[in-house]
């Protein structure tokens, strides 16, 4: 039915554009100077009826449910709900649902039944409602927009109107979204700093987040100092940076200044597709290779390392970001103005020089900008650090010892059980409005660094 | 018909500093320069002069081996400078700059400080022992600039904060920093105003003292004030060498006196 709803309107759409498309024409080969050419005429009658049926069935789509719930509640005997609470009263609607939707339980009460059927009856009216509005809707829109074909009338700054609002709306998608995550972390979060003090959190070096089930379990009070798992992350994103920067430098500058044109014709792509794996293939390559050859060849030397260390993590997620920063540093480098190579080869500077001393610091800013960038995705990385580092949160800054990284820690208090009444769940959001500060705080000034560069440049 | 202020024009007996002989140059399958053969005085103004595209930017950029920087560049002949063939195996193009110094269309200072960016070449090339011989090899070349009295007090503020005929001053300087014998100049005022374009001119003339200086340059009239000989060339080729005063009054090929009256170009 709302298929059938979508298909009305869309052919209502390509009506309106060709009515007034000809309609417009024709009143041009009648000899009437029009203000906008017909293409505009019918673009704007088509905009004219798609948005504002379009918006109007979504708003159905979604208000539907809800009024339709309340006229079914309504038909309910009286006191049916009186002394049982929130939850109890759901669980009864969600029955009438089921029912409804043709999975039967048992025997249910015969008034639930009759509620169910009211229930499908109801869906089943507002479902056709909805057709007959949205055909008499795009009539009156097709009527109105039909009327608007006039010499004066200027259908080309209309549609641009309607499709600006449009760019606007679309712009804006995004950053009401992030708006919204946002806020749902915040209140999370202030509900874990009312059972968990926020200095503890902050300040606190031991990391235990279970929760005793009994009153008497063992197992005791949970800690949430969130310095041990902050370190771990600390710790394998430096060793990701300890990794990736020189690497990634050092490719771009071969490439930008060195490599031959088939050479670097043929490393370029390679390294986009370095960029394109997966995460989760650098975690098993972690996991899996990386891993034991470091307690190998620890064992080979006499040391005694974890299974799951943070070199390992770290370095795998080093090679990741390898690609990352190795392009943002040759583009940082090849924006750097070619008078200045010249400059610089003229006064007999051989290239390593004229690389080291003008254009790798023309180039910092850019560089520096990429660096953050790089940082940013190191410590929000999850899937890497998730199977190839550990899971106990240790103070340790010691990349060979096994650490927890901050998105590991969400991901495992996150799965199974869920309770958003107890700090163990709510820790997560916690972690993560931490996490999402921090990249913030770290990209802002990446940004800022970038751009700072370009306006010296261009 | 030309402004040619009086005794710059006049030639010396001198002697041939540069020798090319039966040069091509390729760009791809591009014959952009072709058999160019031309003697370049020293302590002498010569400039090329031509339409866009003829090839004297081209044939500047052999003379300190510029062109190999692209890839797709193929010089064929041979240039000498003072009998030493340049694109001898054994030359290394880096020194061969230090002794052909060259400026730009564009001033290009390094984003580094005025004085830094002078004693650039001297420090790569380790032409001074300590600060003090450093200070005295950046004062000379920003004085042979003519540009000391603007810049000797805010030495370590950026070149780039300069004015484009500043810049431009400061960028010769740079160039004969490194005590350069040639000095080459590729359109060097077409960024600048009149002002700041006469003040890089005056600076041409006395330049002339010290190096051999080649100046690629649109404007005719350029060439008519600021050197002593000029060539004209036209799509790749060499067409006319002669002192200045004979190309711009009594030019031999119709093809110059075509350009130079205006009637191509």
């Amino acid at each position: 039915m709302v298929l059938f709803a979508f298909l009305l309107l869309f052919g209502a759409t390509m009506l309106a554009y060709f009515v007034n498309r000809r309609a417009a024409l024709s009143m041009r080969a009648g000899g009437a100077r029009l203000h906008s050419l017909e293409s505009f005429h019918g673009l704007f009658a088509a905009l004219s009826v798609l948005v504002p049926v379009f918006v109007g069935i979504l708003f159905w789509l979604v208000l539907e449910g809800a009024v339709v719930d309340l006229f079914m509640l309504r038909g309910l005997p009286a006191g049916t709900f009186d002394g049982l609470d929130s939850g109890a009263s759901q669980l009864i609607v969600a029955e009438i649902k089921s029912i409804a939707g043709g999975r039967v339980f048992g025997t249910p009460e015969a008034w639930k039944i009759e509620a169910a059927e009211r229930l499908v009856r109801y869906h089943r009216i507002a479902d056709w409602l909805l057709v007959a509005l949205v055909a008499i809707t795009a009539a009156i829109l097709l009527w109105v927009a039909r009327r608007s074909v006039v010499e004066q009338f200027r259908a080309r700054q209309g549609a641009e109107r309607i499709v600006l609002g449009l760019m606007i709306f679309c712009a804006t998608v995004a950053i009401f979204v992030t708006i919204g995550i946002v806020f749902a972390l915040t209140f999370e979060t202030i509900k874990f700093f009312q059972i968990v003090p926020i200095t503890e959190f902050l300040f606190g070096t031991s990391w235990e987040p279970q929760i005793p089930i009994r009153e008497d379990q063992v197992a005791a009070e949970g800690a949430f100092g969130a310095i041990p798992v902050f370190l771990g992350t600390i710790v394998i994103s430096a060793v990701a940076l300890f990794v990736a920067v020189p690497v990634g430098l050092m490719t771009a500058i071969y490439l930008n200044e060195f490599a031959p044109q088939r050479v670097r014709k043929s490393v370029k792509p390679v390294l986009e597709i370095l960029a394109g794996v997966p995460t989760v293939v650098y975690g098993f390559f972690a996991v899996l290779t990386v891993a034991p050859a470091i307690r190998q060849f620890a064992a080979s030397i006499g040391v005694d390392v974890a299974p799951n260390t943070a070199l390992a993590a770290g370095g795998v997620m080093g090679i990741m970001l390898i690609p990352f920063i190795s392009s943002f540093a040759d583009d940082a480098l090849s924006a750097v103005p070619r008078s200045l190579r010249d400059g610089a080869l003229a006064l007999g500077a051989t290239r390593g020089e004229m690389m080291l001393n003008v254009l790798f610091p023309a180039a910092i800013p850019g560089i520096v900008g990429g660096v953050l960038l790089a940082v940013s995705r190191a410590i929000g990385e999850t899937m890497i650090v998730v199977m190839a580092a550990g899971l106990i949160a240790k103070m340790t800054i010691n990349p060979l010892d096994s650490v927890t990284a901050v998105t590991v820690q969400i991901v495992t208090l996150l799965i199974g059980d869920t309770a958003f009444d107890n700090p163990k769940t709510l820790s997560a959001f916690a972690l993560g409005m931490m996490l999402f500060l921090a990249t913030l705080i770290i990209n802002i000034f990446a940004l800022r660094i970038v751009r700072k560069y370009r306006e010296i440049y261009d | 018909m030309y402004d040619v202020p009086h005794g710059r024009n006049e030639v010396a007996v001198t002697d041939v500093k540069i020798t090319a002989r039966n040069v091509q140059v390729y760009y791809g399958d591009t014959h952009a320069i072709k058999d160019v053969n031309v003697e370049i005085e020293s302590n002498t103004v010569t400039a090329f002069i031509g339409p866009s595209g003829c090839g004297k930017s081209t044939f500047l950029r052999c003379i300190n081996r510029m062109n190999d920087t692209i890839d797709i560049c193929r010089v064929e002949g041979d240039i000498r400078i003072d009998g030493d063939d340049i694109y001898d195996k054994r030359v290394d193009p880096v020194q061969l700059r230090a002794k052909v110094g060259m400026v730009f269309q564009k001033p290009n200072p390094f984003p580094k400080s005025i004085y830094d960016n002078v004693a650039y070449g001297p420090k790569i090339h380790g032409m001074a022992r300590n600060k003090a011989e450093l200070d005295d090899i950046v004062e000379r070349a920003l004085r042979r600039g003519a540009i000391w009295d603007e810049v000797k007090d805010r030495l370590q503020s950026p070149g780039t904060g300069l004015s484009g005929g500043q810049q431009q001053r400061l960028c010769i300087a740079r160039a004969v920093a490194t005590e350069p014998e040639v000095l080459l100049m590729d359109e060097p005022c077409s960024a600048l105003d009149p002002i700041a374009t006469a003040q890089v001119e005056e600076l041409i003339d006395e330049l002339r003292q010290n190096y051999a200086v080649v100046i690629v340059t649109h404007s005719m009239q350029q060439a008519a004030r600021v050197s002593q000989k000029t060539a004209f060339f036209h799509l790749g080729n060499l067409v006319e060498y002669d002192d200045t005063t004979k190309i711009f009054t009594n030019p031999e090929d119709s093809r110059t006196e075509s350009y130079i009256t205006g009637r191509i170009g």
